[in-house]
């Protein structure tokens, strides 16, 4: 009945994943898209401080941002900072609001449709700009 | 007590014959369950280690690991006591997720798939499922988790109102069990916070009205690696074996620490 019980090699002694449930996957999603935006606001403040070495090379590196692969990106920013803000005001909810914690899941699903209906309503006006008409 | 809080029991995965052929029968299946083994006298490594066992409609996981340690092989190690959900012993990690195995019944679990059973997370483990648990201990120590009062002791008992009583029903029912503490992500990472378990015991006596030193646990607890470090991820509340809201104490503690600040 018993199988192998020879010791297998490390790589196989390795623990799963902690499930978990709603609650820390947004939190990991908090956690990334917090990271995401705090990149994308260290290039925002290089490439504006442009502005003050000279007028060209912040046009020259803004002009650069007009591109395919930079609209997707656009898009992607976006949607994490939509995400970090509607969950962050969820944190807060849970933190001060006396129901806050009871009606956590029910928050997560009004921050989640939120989340997709304003991203969904950007990309569409975005690509629309992005790779419309111009 | 109050059992509003426990959470509703899962569904059955298993639908188990309730017309057995004869009284008393009860349906069998079989399982396989794969644990996680670390035993430190041969290896540094952990490794999984799995048993095809035929077990019953009423057995829990628990049941399972006395059979491969009753039967197949005795030198797997696990802590369980009472065997009952009381003591607290035999938290671990089923399937993915915080649970004690004597209350976890094998037929509300997926039997398609293996079952893996861990041991809880963010504390040291000494063998198998066995893990260190003073760390915990320690933490629960800090709070001081007992009634601190002044003057002179009644001659009577120390009353207090139903209503009063109600507010920290909730927090009395802790096993300490440590499966909310060894469920929290930053606990994993950060050793030092205090945890949710040691919160909830602190919040048993901070809201206890015959307690006096209310004042003095909030102190200790609004540190770096006090209350402020929980992120409300809910896997605590989750977790809980004992239906209790954790992240809502938690939450009410750090309520009370702003409230007494301003």
């Amino acid at each position: 009945m018993t199988s192998a019980t020879a010791q297998a090699p490390a790589k196989n002694g390795r623990g799963t994943l902690y499930r978990g449930y709603g609650g820390m996957w947004s939190w990991v999603g908090h956690r990334i898209t917090g990271v995401v935006i705090f990149f994308y606001l260290l290039v925002h403040v290089l490439d504006t401080s442009l502005v003050r070495v000279s007028p060209e090379a912040y046009d020259a590196v803004i002009g650069s941002y007009k591109n395919p692969l930079f609209a997707l990106g656009e898009a992607g920013l976006v949607a994490a900072v939509l995400f970090h803000a509607l969950n962050g005001l969820r944190i807060i909810l849970v933190d001060f609001w006396k129901g806050g914690t009871k009606h956590q899941k029910t928050l997560l699903w009004v921050v989640l449709g939120l989340w997709v209906v304003l991203t969904l309503g950007f990309c569409v006006r975005h690509f629309m700009l992005a790779f419309g008409g111009m | 007590m109050s059992t509003v809080n426990e959470t509703a029991e899962p569904a059955s995965k298993v639908e188990l014959n309730q017309s057995g052929d004869g009284a008393g029968a009860v349906e069998s299946f079989d399982i396989i369950l794969k644990v996680r083994r670390y035993v430190p006298e041969t290896s540094e490594e952990s490794y999984w280690d799995e048993w095809k066992l035929t077990m019953y409609g009423t057995d829990r996981v628990l049941d399972a690991l006395h059979k491969v340690k009753w039967e197949h092989d005795g030198s797997l190690t696990f802590r369980r006591s009472c065997a009952h959900g009381i003591c607290g012993s035999d938290a671990m990690r089923i399937n993915g997720r915080n649970r004690l195995a004597c209350k976890t019944l094998l037929k509300d679990l997926d039997l398609s798939k293996p079952i893996t059973v861990e041991a809880i997370k963010g504390l040291p483990v000494e063998k198998d499922l066995i893990v260190d648990m003073e760390p915990f201990f320690q933490s629960y120590r800090e709070i001081m988790p007992f009634l601190v009062t002044s003057g002179h002791e009644p001659t009577r008992e120390r009353y207090q109102s139903q209503k009063d009583r109600e507010i920290y029903d909730d927090t009395t029912k802790c096993i300490l069990c440590a499966a909310c503490t060894s469920s929290c992500p930053v606990f994993w990472t950060d050793g030092q916070y205090f945890g949710p378990a040691a919160i909830v015991n602190a919040h048993r006596f901070i809201f206890d009205s015959r307690d006096e030193a209310g004042d003095m646990r909030l102190e200790i607890l609004n540190d770096k690696e006090g209350v402020w470090r929980c992120r409300t991820t809910f896997n605590c509340s989750e977790a809980c074996p004992r239906g209790i809201q954790v992240t809502k104490a938690i939450a009410e503690v750090k309520q009370a620490i702003l409230a007494r600040s301003f």
